[in-house]
Order: C-alpha cells, then structure tokens, then sequence
C-alpha cells in the first residue's frame, strides 16, 4: 500500500511525499502508471528483433550461395516443420489460458495450462533436435537411372559420377572411415551454417523459456504464484509468445520461401 | 513471501566498508564506481596511446614491433570508446538522472549494480589479454578475414569478442534501466519536455543501446562461431562474405559512435546555460535534434564503406544521408552559441571545456562532411585524415564534455570545489595538446600518411608532423596529470561546497553536496524547464540538508537494500568468458560451464530475493 | 494543483496495466484462426503455379498470424500505446535494417 502524505503549506503550494513501502517497486509511484518490469519486457523484445534481425539477414543474404550441398530441397519436410509450427502456436494458447487462470486465481487452472505450454514448448524442441539430427545425418539415395532427368535434386546430381558401370543405385556416400558426407552441419556449407544458427538462438530463446514456465509451474507448489503477482507470469507468457511469433517468421522465410517448388529454377 | 527467501545468503543490512561498495545498489555509488574505473581505464587507453606518437615520432623506428603496434591501435581505440568514454557518460547518468527527474532511485537498483560490476569484469578481461598471450590486432573494428582463426589463430581475438559481449550486456543492462527509469520516475509535473537535455540525451543513446548492441552481438557471434566451431560465416572459400562482417559491424559502429556524443552533448546543454545565466535557448528544437540524431544515425552507416565497391547508388544514398545528419548536429551548436549570446558568462573551468567542446567539435563536424561525400573520402579513407576527425569529435567532443562534467557536477559528488587555478592550466594544456596533437593529422592525411602503420620512410614528407603532433602528445598527457593532481587534492582539501555552488538550474543542485542517501526527501512537483531556478525564483524553501550521509531513518523513505546477486552474477559472467576464450581446451569447456552455473544460481537468487527487506519493519 | 490528489496506481490487485480482457473463448478462437492461417499457408505452398505471387500471399498471411498474437495473445491490443512504440521501435528498425541489407547485397536485384 501507499501512504500518501499531502499537506497545504500558506500560498497554496502543495508538496506531496511518495514513500515506499515494503512491498517495494511494484506499488510505487510511477509516472505512467505502468509497471516497471512490463516496460522493460516490451522494451528488451523490441531490442531482441534487432537480434533476430541481424541472423535473418544474414540467413537471406547468404541463401542460395551456397557452394556444396546439401540444400534446403533436399533436407526440408514441411509436413513435419508444420505440425512442429502448430504446436508450438498452441502453446500460445495456453500459455494465455495460463495467464487468464491466475488472474481469475484458479491456481490448478493456472499450473494445468502452464505445465501444457512447457510441454509443448518441450515437444517443439524434440521436433526441432530430431530435425538436426536427420539434416546431419542426410544421406543420398538415387536411382541412376533419373541422372539427368530433372527428376534428381541439384546435390543429388552433383554426384551422378558415382554411377559408374556396373552401379544402378546411389546409396550413400561415406569416406574410406564410413562416415557420411552428405549430412549438414554448421560447417558444411553456408545454408548449414546460417540455418543452425538463426534455428539454434531461436531453440535457444524457447529453451530459456521453457525453464522460465517450469520454474513458475514448481514455484507455484511453494505459494509463489499468486493472483496479485499475476504479472511475474505475464513478463513470462510475453516472452513465450514472442519467441512464437519470431518462429512465425523463420518458418514463412526460412522454410515456406526456400524451397517453395513454384519458383523458377535459377 | 518473506518465507520464500531464506535465500542462500541472506541481504546485508548496513554493510560497511568494501562489503558496501561491493553490495551497493545506490545509483550514486554506483556512479562513482563507474566513473573512477573509467577514469583508470583512459589513463590506460592514453598509455597505449603513448607508445604509439612515441613509435611515430620520428620515421624508420622500431620501438614496438609491427604486430605489437597492431595490438596498440586495437586496443587504443576499443579501451577508449568501450572502457572509458561510455562508461563515463554511465558515470554521469547514473549519478543524475535520478536527481536530475526527481526520483530516489533508477527503476531496477540491482540491475545497475550488475551493469557496474560486468563492465568492470568486461573491462579487466580485455586489459589482461595483453598479459595473456597477446591483446586483438585487428583494429577496434576488427574486420573479417583478419580476425579468422586462419589469420589470427592466438586469443587476441577471441579475447576481443568475449569482452564486447560481456560489455555489451552490461550496457544492455543499463540501458533497459535507465529507459524505464525516465519514461516511469520522473517528478509529478515534470513531463518529457521539462526534462533537462542531459536526461533527455540519456534517454535517446538508451535506446540507441538497445537497438544497435544486438546487432554486433550477432555480428560477434558469427565471427566467433567461425573461429570455433568452422563456420562458414566469413568464410571466403565456402562463399562467404567479408562485407557482411563490415555491415553488420557498422549497423552497430555507427549509432555507437551517437552514443558517445550525445551524453556530450547533453553535458554541454547543462553547463552553458548555467554559466552564462540564461535559459538554454530553444529547447524544443535542441531535444528534437537529439531525437532526430538519434534517429538518423541509422541510415549513415555505409559511410564508412564508402570504399569497399557498394557501387555509385549506395555510395549516393549514404553520402546524401550523412550530409543531412550535419544539420541537428549544427542546429544544436547554434543553440549552445545562442544561449551565451548576451549572457552573463562565467569562464569557470567547466564553462572553459565547454566553449572548447563547441569549438573542436565543430572542427571535428566539418572533417567528418568532408567525409560524407563518397568522391573526396575516397582519398581520405584510411588515412590520418580520418584520425584527425574521430579525435576531433571523439576528444574535442566528448572528452572535452565529460571533462566539462567532471568540474560541474564533482562538488555535487564531493561536496568540494576543484582547484580553479589547476583547473584552468589543465584547460590550457589539454586544449593547447590536444589541437597540436591531431590537427597536424589533417596535413598527414591529405599527403597520404596510411592509417595503422607502424612506421614510415624518412622521405615521405611526414617526419615534420609526426614529431609535432607526438610533442602535443605530451602536452596532453601533462595536462591530464594536472587534471589527476587536482582531482587528488580537492577530494582531500578542496574548498567546502554547499548544495549550489553554481546558482544552477535542475533538481540535483536542490540538495547536498553530497546528497542524502535518499536523494530527495519530498519528491518535488516540477513545473517547467530548470526547476530548480524556477523554485529559487519564487522563494521556495529550498534548504538543502546538509551533510546529508543517509540517515533515511527518521523520514520513513525505505530504501531497496543492497545485494549480493548483481556482482556474483557478474562474476559468473567474468569466469565463462574466460572459459570460452579457451574454449578449445577441455579445461576451457569445464571454466564456461562453472561460470554460467554461477550466473544462473545469482540470477535466481536475485529473483526471489525480496525487493525491499521486510524484516526492515516500518516507521524506523 | 490545488487540491488533495491521490498519486498511488490504482489500488487493485494484479496488472493495472490494461482496461479491458479478452475472454478465454476469444483466445480460444484466435488459435483456432491461426491454425487456420497456417493449414492454408501449408496448402498454398504446394501451388507451385502461383510462382512469385506466393511471396506476398504468405508474407500477408504471416503478418496476420504475427498480428493476432501481438495483438491478443501478448495484448498490445488493449494496453496502454506506450509498450507498443517501445516494442514497434525495435520491430520496424529491424524490418528495415534487413531490407537494407538485402538491398545492398543485390538480393533483389536480378543476378
């Protein structure tokens, strides 16, 4: 609470006193009326589009310039990303649905639909490791017999002279040690280098935030989580929700636009 | 909720000594903390300048090795911007903007501690690489491929990256603070066109902060990830990009480079018109400058690009683009100049920087639209014409402003005058040093003297102003030293202050020298521009409390406690930087990890550490 | 100026931050519309006649998608205009800033 002072001093000045109390930041005075930690939320969200700005940048500067594969067009399943993108838009909703509970102080509600969201959250990371780890360990399979056929990807042709004679299938291109050259990493060519990156800090964000949700769900079994600090799960749900819509973008740019079969073959 | 915090270390009441230096969140110590590291951090940014003019001095020498001179200008150039001059303009914010808006403190007292204690752990990671195997060569800029493990396989580098990171969180940090802290403490009344320039320019470089730092924390990222891991980022073979590197750096380098001016410029709007005893003239248009400076310097940056190939249309834009942002820039010299037109001038040695600021600075503006056209900077690029414009506006600018600042607001801090006398021969020598030192650089550069060289041959026509400007050099570091002397000797016996010693013009002048604990013990009603003259003009009791050392006991005001967490988690901070800088040895991985553990351990602490101890019980 | 005010927040508990709350129905329904959205984004994607037509068809869509949950979900909507500049600041420099970029390195030129 507030305890406001306010005398009348001769000439009708007025002095008032804004003192805090116990209960510190989050009931002072303030010249908005606007918490302290909700402005600075929006303001660190508006910087961290300057983050995901930059590592878009450099994914769309870099696309298509790769110099080996393998390329998008032969690691993307957008079948799979899209059920990955739905479930991490749903977390979205509950997460509000988190939001909307505490502020009714339905404690079970609010732990239900949080422990949703981390699990979703959770589920998309599990989507996006197992995508890692096929796009790594990709490897090249074709029918000799489509060499020059336009039916084979531009990697997979790079590698028609392995159909020499006697050779009607590709299965796999390994080193004299068995270890596949076909996968991609990081290092392997630009689209690896940019795509784990830009995907990585976003897996990285939504990891954060996925420990931020469980740290408030067990936080709530010790009273921590209360109707009047409803706002410690708003600066989470904003975040949350802004780690989605920044996957909103990666999967239209990244993933819908780079291997859209409509575009001309450059 | 007090049951929840029987934290691992419970908050320090009343500590004493180093423990309340250490577990300060008081934004004035905090300032002060800030400023005298900085302050050592010029010296030895000036140190490495030293050996620099004296390499320079005379041709065909060979005091320093070429790469030891690399690492010379590296670190020259990174100290100065990123561990003196910006934190010395945090110094200033921290301490006033508070006072200056009528608030007792920032927004997030913790999160400015942790800014203080990461830049300082920033600072000392990037000092001690010179110990460490070898400082960054690649220039404060550091441009790919230079800094590719191929080119430059020692830790300088890595060295380089880890500390701007680490620095750049704590300006994040402090940026994030002080925007909540002017849009949501400000007095009642004092709205955001009564605030003073000096909060206003804070406020415009704290966005600019948090805008432009994540951009080279991406850039930095890249470049790191391509000496460690093998990425392609920069990678010229697997068709990488070079020029990417220099854009993302310069999206980042350019608003840095408004970050450093506008704190000067927001000094120097606080000063002369205190001391020519007139009301700044035209403060709409001198915040709406600021404002479009700020929001210009987004469109410049391939100014400095101007010669890697962008083609005539980019090279047109950006040049076009600069050469527009001269004029807020001018608009606000104007207005400094129209302040003291019929004023009643006081030359004190704040006022004697000042006017100095205006000149050199302007010196410095007109070098930098000889720039702004791509055809004549395609002779200047790269060479000591441009040297001679950075100092103009780096040191003619900011430096000369801070050091306008510092006599200003040192007997608010101290509650004691600096020397005047020492005051003025530091003037003097600084500015008599600082024209011989870099105006001779003008002529160098125009006859073709390349920048980064480290040395050059005796018939090249150089000699002569080489050897001029290292003698300014001296000249300088003399009158720096006074200014040290003096500084010493008024904190020890300088002439008593009192609250106004200036019959000055916003709310810090209001109370003690130094203030109360508290800062203020009503928080004012504000309103119009400079309060404080206001509430002076119409006889407002105004009595400011002396030898104010922060009883707060007997007003009520409870004050947030200090805390353990912002320095432990800065501290976790310091010891992952230097596990990744080893990163590729097994220890290095072990190092990170243990020091991240301590971040997050701190970073929870904090959280549910109570914002203000309840057990302080009310009404003491 | 004269007169006793009251400086504190409003003293009722929670945000004070929002005049107005959209139901969980209505949450309920901006996800149904955005799953919506992205089945029609996925099925879009496989009309390969659409050619460069589909970069502003999915661009919108996105935008769309972006908007609701700006807009509902993270309640830009309803608050007060303040945390909208503070975050479109940093969402339109960034847009920027990337075209920018892009432009610089041809990336709309035809090669």
């Amino acid at each position: 609470m507030i305890q406001m002072k306010a005398k009348v001093i001769k000439g009708a000045r007025i002095l008032q006193e804004a003192v805090t109390t116990q209960h510190g930041t989050d009931h002072e005075y303030t010249t908005t009326g606007l918490n302290h930690r909700k402005l600075l939320m929006w303001a660190f969200l508006g910087s961290d589009c300057m983050f995901f700005g930059s590592l878009i940048a450099t994914y769309m500067v870099y696309y298509g310039k790769s110099k080996v594969g393998p390329f998008p067009e032969d690691l993307f399943s957008i079948p799979i990303t899209s059920v990955s993108t739905f479930v991490l838009l749903m977390s979205s909703m509950s997460m509000v649905l988190a939001y909307a509970a505490i502020r009714k102080g339905s404690l079970k509600g609010f732990r239900v639909w949080i422990l949703s969201t981390a699990l979703m959250g959770m589920t998309f990371l599990a989507f996006q490791v197992f995508e890692f780890y096929e796009f790594a360990n990709h490897e090249v399979h074709f029918d000799c017999s489509q060499v020059g056929t336009g039916n084979l990807s531009a990697f997979e042709e790079s590698f028609q002279n392995e159909c020499i004679e006697g050779v009607t299938t590709v299965d796999g291109i390994h080193d004299s040690d068995g270890n596949n050259l076909t996968g991609l990493t990081p290092k392997t060519n630009l689209f690896g280098t940019t795509f784990f990156t830009l995907t990585g800090f976003h897996g990285a964000h939504v990891t954060l935030g996925v420990i931020w949700l469980l740290s408030l769900f067990f936080y709530s079994f010790r009273g921590g989580v209360t109707r009047e600090r409803d706002l410690d799960v708003d600066l989470a749900a904003l975040y949350w929700h802004f780690v989605d819509i920044v996957w909103i973008v990666i999967f239209t740019v990244v993933y819908l636009f780079g291997v859209f079969p409509g575009f001309p073959e450059s | 909720m007090s049951s929840m915090t029987t934290s691992i270390l419970p908050r320090p009441i009343h500590p004493t000594g180093l423990w309340a230096w250490l577990t300060t969140i008081d934004h004035k110590r905090i300032g002060i903390l800030y400023g005298v590291t900085a302050f050592i951090m010029f010296l030895s940014g000036g140190i490495e300048a030293m050996y620099i003019r004296l390499q320079l001095a005379a041709p065909e020498q060979e005091l320093v090795s070429p790469e030891i001179y690399s690492q010379l200008f590296t670190m020259h150039g990174t100290t100065m911007i990123f561990l003196a001059i910006m934190p010395m303009g945090a110094a200033f914010f921290n301490y006033l903007i508070p006072l200056q808006i009528g608030a007792r403190d920032v927004a997030f007292p913790r999160l400015n501690a942790f800014s203080y204690w990461t830049f300082l752990g920033g600072a000392v990671m990037l000092k001690s690489s010179w110990f460490l195997g070898g400082a960054p060569n690649a220039g404060w800029f550091g441009y790919a491929p230079i800094t590719s493990s191929a080119y430059n396989p020692g830790h300088g580098i890595d060295f380089w990256i880890l500390s701007l990171q680490i620095l750049g969180i704590a300006s994040l940090a402090a940026a994030f603070n002080f925007i909540v802290t002017i849009i949501n403490l400000r007095a009642p009344g004092m709205s955001l066109m009564r605030m003073p320039i000096f909060t206003w320019m804070t406020f415009v470089t704290s966005i600019l902060l948090i805008l432009a730092f994540p951009v080279i924390t991406v850039a930095l990222i890249e470049v790191m990830f391509d000496r460690f891991f093998g990425t392609n980022f920069f990678n010229v073979g697997a068709g990488g990009q070079p020029l990417l590197w220099q854009h993302l750096f310069w999206v980042f380098g350019h608003p840095e480079v408004y970050i450093l001016i506008l704190p000067a410029l927001g000094i120097i709007a606080e000063v002369i018109p205190t001391f020519s005893k007139k009301p700044l003239f035209g403060y709409p248009v001198v915040v709406l400058s600021g404002v479009v400076i700020g929001f210009m310097g987004w469109m410049v940056w391939s100014h400095h690009m101007f010669t890697v190939g962008l083609g005539p249309v980019a090279n047109s834009v950006f040049a076009v683009t600069t050469m527009a942002i001269a004029v807020p820039t001018g608009v606000k010299i104007f207005n400094y100049m129209a302040t003291m037109w019929k004023g009643s001038i006081s030359l004190t040695t704040s006022m004697l920087y000042a006017i100095g600021f205006i000149f050199l600075f302007v010196i410095g503006g007109l070098s930098g639209v000889m720039h702004s056209s791509a055809a004549s900077d395609a002779q200047q690029q790269d060479t000591y014409f441009i040297v001679a414009h950075l100092h103009y506006v780096l040191f003619g600018g900011s430096i000369m402003a801070l050091g306008s600042g510092i006599y200003y607001w040192f007997p608010k801090m101290t509650g004691r005058l600096m020397d005047e006398k020492l005051g003025k021969l530091n003037f003097l020598l600084v500015f008599i040093g600082m024209n011989v030192t870099f105006f001779p650089m003008h002529f160098l550069g125009l006859d073709g003297m390349p920048r980064r060289i480290y040395t050059y041959d005796s018939d090249m026509g150089w000699n002569l102003w080489n050897a001029v400007s290292s003698v300014g050099y001296l000249i300088l570091a003399l009158g720096v030293l006074i200014l040290i002397v003096n500084i010493i000797w008024s904190v020890l016996s300088g002439e008593k202050a009192d609250g106004d010693p200036w019959d000055a013009r916003t709310l810090e002048w209001s109370m003690s020298s130094p203030p109360p604990e508290y800062n203020f013990e009503q928080i004012p009603i504000v309103h119009g521009i400079d309060p404080y003259w206001e509430q002076k003009r119409e006889g407002l009791s105004t009595v400011p409390i002396s030898g104010g050392s922060g009883d707060d006991d007997s007003h009520g005001i409870h004050l947030p406690q200090p805390s353990y967490w912002p320095p432990l988690a800065s501290l976790g901070l310091f010891v992952s930087g230097y596990g990744l800088v080893y990163l590729s040895s097994s220890i290095g991985l072990v190092v990170s990890i243990i020091g991240a553990a301590i971040t997050m351990v701190a970073v929870y602490a904090w959280s549910f550490e109570p914002v203000n101890d309840p057990d302080e019980g009310e009404g003491h | 100026m004269a007169q006793n005010e009251d400086m504190s927040t409003d003293t009722h508990l929670g945000s004070e931050n929002h005049s107005d709350h959209p139901t969980p129905l209505t949450y309920f329904k901006v996800a149904m519309i955005l799953s919506i959205i992205t089945a029609i984004e996925v099925g879009i994607f496989y009309v390969e006649d659409l050619s460069y037509g589909i970069i502003p068809i999915l661009t919108i869509l996105s935008v769309m998608k972006f908007a609701l949950v700006i807009m509902f979900y993270m309640h830009l909507r309803y608050d007060n205009r303040l945390f909208s500049t503070l975050f479109l600041t940093g969402l339109v420099l960034a847009f920027l800033v990337v075209i920018a970029l892009l432009a610089l390195f041809q990336f709309f030129t035809p090669s």
